[in-house]
């Protein structure tokens, strides 16, 4: 086992912890600042969550009124998105991507800083609105005309392109940094095809924010030269098109949807093997797929926008449904990679799971939505929300809590309390279910998202008070969370270097790491160089061509950076 | 295993020392891919705008319009420059910092005068960005390939400060490298969004 010893040689300088962590250029302290910053979000998105579900728990205008309604489901979705699951999935991507490679650092480590400080600048422009005459209040999407000067007269909407275009740049550069990393800075022997999936996954999740997220922000300055500058892009009366922003906001949004469950799926394939005790099923097929569906998230855009009667609707149903089949091949790499495994209910595990199972319920309601005739019926419904949170919240936050579970013995040395950890997972899931369950049947008998009111007769009252009973458990979930991080710093159980008997790279330093990650890295053979490191050379005997394959490659590559 | 060039547990491992092209160059690569995009969705907003005046004509709001002969001295500036940047990349290729400096300093100085003639133009058209959607994508297109020629013209003043302070050698110059690749992209864009707004009429 590679164990690694660094002593300070030189004078080291002692500077204040508050100067070290504003300052830091280290990719692993920058992570840890990505998913703090994230969760800190996350809490206040999730305090407007609970305000929309308060006042649509039962009939009747209660506490809010409806243009403090709009604004809370537009912060809840614009946050949660931007500033919470995108963020906290590259947290991790900064902390553990360089590791998985043997690398020591990001390849460009200001910019990364850079980009992270962008983050909470952003974010708090956003929220800023509430200070000055009230957030903006169009939904998340900001569909034209809502946002024209006309009907958003406040400061708040530019106050959120700002922001927005801040946090899109700060993705940019952030994927930038991500694709050089991976290209550049792996160690001897880390071939493309022996990288963690986790590290694919943030692979192509960089190569669609760097495509994508610039076009959003071409919108974002159309739109803000529209409303300060007397421009006429989305304004029908002389000569622009309102329907122009949603193919733009798409154009980017729906890559946007791989961008954040991509990652979220590299977390799930790394903790599912390593609690299966079993390699993953497939590794080229995960790969393959997961370059697919990047590939096909710039075709399916205007699956948004069938109601516009603007589109071709066979073309854009038919490329939807069609990503249903890499997602379905993925789906088929996990149950295999947990089938006859040796399965260990940990509490990353169960997230994992819990991922796979929501995922699911997501995917199939994805499908239904990708037919045009069932879209036109539930369009704009609480169907739609419903099946947005199972992605998103089924999936994507379940990948973040996964990775939280699995990676804070390496970010701290201590492992987190289980018991804590399971009844946190089983509020949290159970509460999901309660919550975003009962809209699939709001949807289809009708309710409108983004309402703040519904008549006491239209038969809803019952599933929206579900609902709201399971978004307060949620909250409540977050409670054991808490209490398990502030338990384990104080008196957490040691974790050593490898907790879990872990597969990858990460698992080879110290935990936490030291600066610079590793003093002595092992040899690169497969894609699990550390199991192949504990278990010997069996399971080499295995796979007699990928080993001669590899030391080929080995020697090629360090006879050339001699 | 054992035939290993260097076994696992000598020394610390080599990363950020693969062969190929640099690491800073491969970065300013993806971020003109980045760009690129962000262009893309710039010129899409064009050409709606124009599906959307049809069948109107496409033309300038009326008291403007467009000077094609201004236009086309600038674009044959900024695309000069083009080729002063490169004399400047192969001289440095060689080791003449001299020549580089002679050609940054030309360099610089066309984009100065392009940025210069751009807005003696925006002076003399007779409309604004507030006239219309024929002005609103105008000057929003051409404005923001503007910011990018004046990114890239303070990219070129830190090469310039740099070639004078003698960081740069025919080993060493990763950065004219980048700074030149996004200038020649400058000016690719320049040309799209020239055959775009003047001859496509």
């Amino acid at each position: 086992m590679a164990t690694t010893t660094l002593e300070p040689t030189t004078g080291v300088q002692r500077r204040s912890w508050v100067i070290d962590w504003l300052t830091t250029v280290d990719h692993k302290k920058i992570g840890i600042l990505y998913i703090v910053n994230s969760f800190l979000f996350f809490f206040a998105a999730g305090i407007l969550a609970l305000l929309i579900r308060t006042e649509l728990a039962v009939p009747g205008m209660q506490f809010l009124d409806q243009d403090t309604f709009n604004q809370a489901f537009t912060m809840h979705g614009t946050i949660m998105l931007f500033l919470f699951i995108i963020p906290a999935l590259s947290g991790f991507g900064n902390y553990i991507v360089p590791l998985m490679l043997g690398a020591p650092d990001m390849a460009f480590p200001r910019i990364n800083a850079l980009s992270f400080w962008l983050l909470p600048l952003g974010g708090l422009l956003i929220f800023s609105g509430y200070l000055f005459g009230g957030a903006a209040a169009e939904g998340w999407t900001a569909y034209s005309p809502l946002t024209s000067d006309r009907f958003a007269p406040g400061v708040g909407t530019d106050l959120w392109i700002i922001g927005l275009t801040l946090v899109g740049t700060a993705s940019i550069l952030g994927a930038v940094n991500f694709i050089t990393t991976i290209f550049k800075m792996r160690a001897p022997g880390m071939t493309l095809m022996r990288m963690p999936i986790f590290v694919w996954t943030v692979l192509v999740t960089a190569v669609l924010i760097l495509l994508a997220t610039p076009v959003l922000a071409a919108g974002l300055i159309a739109l803000f030269i529209d409303r300060n500058y007397g421009g006429s892009f989305f304004d029908p009366a002389v000569g622009g098109n309102p329907v122009l922003w949603q193919h733009i906001f798409w154009f980017f949004g729906h890559p946007e949807v791989y961008i954040v469950i991509l990652p979220a799926m590299g977390v799930v394939s790394e903790v599912l093997p390593v609690f299966s005790r079993k390699p993953l099923f497939g590794y080229k097929a995960f790969v393959y797929a997961t370059i697919a569906i990047g590939l096909l998230s710039f075709s399916v855009w205007a699956h948004h926008m069938f109601t516009t009667g603007a589109v071709f609707l066979p073309f854009f149903s038919f490329m939807t449904a069609l990503i249903a089949i890499p997602t379905g091949i993925k789906m088929f790499n996990w149950l295999g990679t947990l089938w006859r495994g040796k399965l260990m209910l940990t509490t990353p595990m169960l997230f994992a799971l819990g991922f796979i199972s929501m995922f699911l319920i997501g995917g199939i309601s994805g499908v239904m939505l990708a037919s045009p005739p069932i879209d036109f019926h539930v369009q704009d419904t609480y169907f739609v929300v419903a099946h947005l949170h199972y992605v998103f919240f089924g999936g994507s936050v379940f990948g973040v809590f996964a990775a939280t579970y699995y990676w804070f013995p390496k970010m701290f040395g201590r492992k987190l309390n289980e018991p804590l950890g399971k009844i946190h997972f089983w509020i949290h899931f159970i509460g999901f279910n309660l919550a975003f369950f009962p809209m699939h049947q709001l949807g289809l008998s009708g309710m409108p998202r983004r309402i703040s009111d519904y008549d006491p007769n239209a038969g809803w009252t019952i599933l929206n008070m579900v609902s709201t009973v399971g978004a307060f458990m949620i909250a409540v979930s977050i409670i054991p969370f808490l209490i398990n991080v502030v338990a384990t710093f104080i008196n957490g159980e040691p974790a050593g270097d490898d907790p879990w008997e872990g597969n990858t790279l990460e698992w080879a330093t110290t935990s936490p790491p030291p600066a610079y990650n590793f003093d002595r890295l092992p040899p690169i053979h497969s894609e699990r160089p550390l199991f192949f490191l504990t278990h010997g050379h069996g399971h080499a005997a295995e796979r007699p061509d990928d080993l001669e394959e590899s030391e080929e490659d080995d020697v090629e590559r360090r006879g050339g950076m001699v | 295993m054992t035939a290993q060039a260097r076994p696992a547990g000598e020394g610390p491992p080599i990363a950020n020392g693969s062969p190929g092209m640099p690491t800073a160059l491969v970065g300013m690569l993806l971020f003109i891919a980045s760009e690129v995009m962000f262009f893309g969705g710039l010129f899409a907003t064009y050409f709606n705008a124009r599906a959307s005046v049809a069948p109107e004509p496409w033309e300038p709001p009326p008291g403007g319009h467009l000077d094609l002969a201004l236009a086309a001295v600038l674009t044959a500036i900024l695309v000069a420059s083009s080729f002063t940047m490169q004399f400047g990349v192969w001289a440095i290729r060689r080791g003449d910092t001299g020549k580089l400096k002679m050609w940054t300093a030309i360099t610089l100085a066309l984009g100065v005068l392009f940025l210069g003639g751009q807005l003696y133009d925006y002076s003399e058209l007779g409309f604004g960005i507030s006239d219309g959607v024929f002005g609103t994508v105008f000057y929003t297109l051409t404005g923001f390939h503007g910011a990018h020629v004046f990114g890239g013209a303070v990219g070129l003043t830190i090469i310039l400060a740099r070639t004078m302070r003698g960081q740069f050698s025919a080993r060493n110059h990763v950065a004219v490298e980048a700074v030149s690749v996004y200038w020649h992209f400058v000016d690719v864009v320049w040309i799209g969004v020239f055959s775009t707004i003047y001859l496509l009429r």
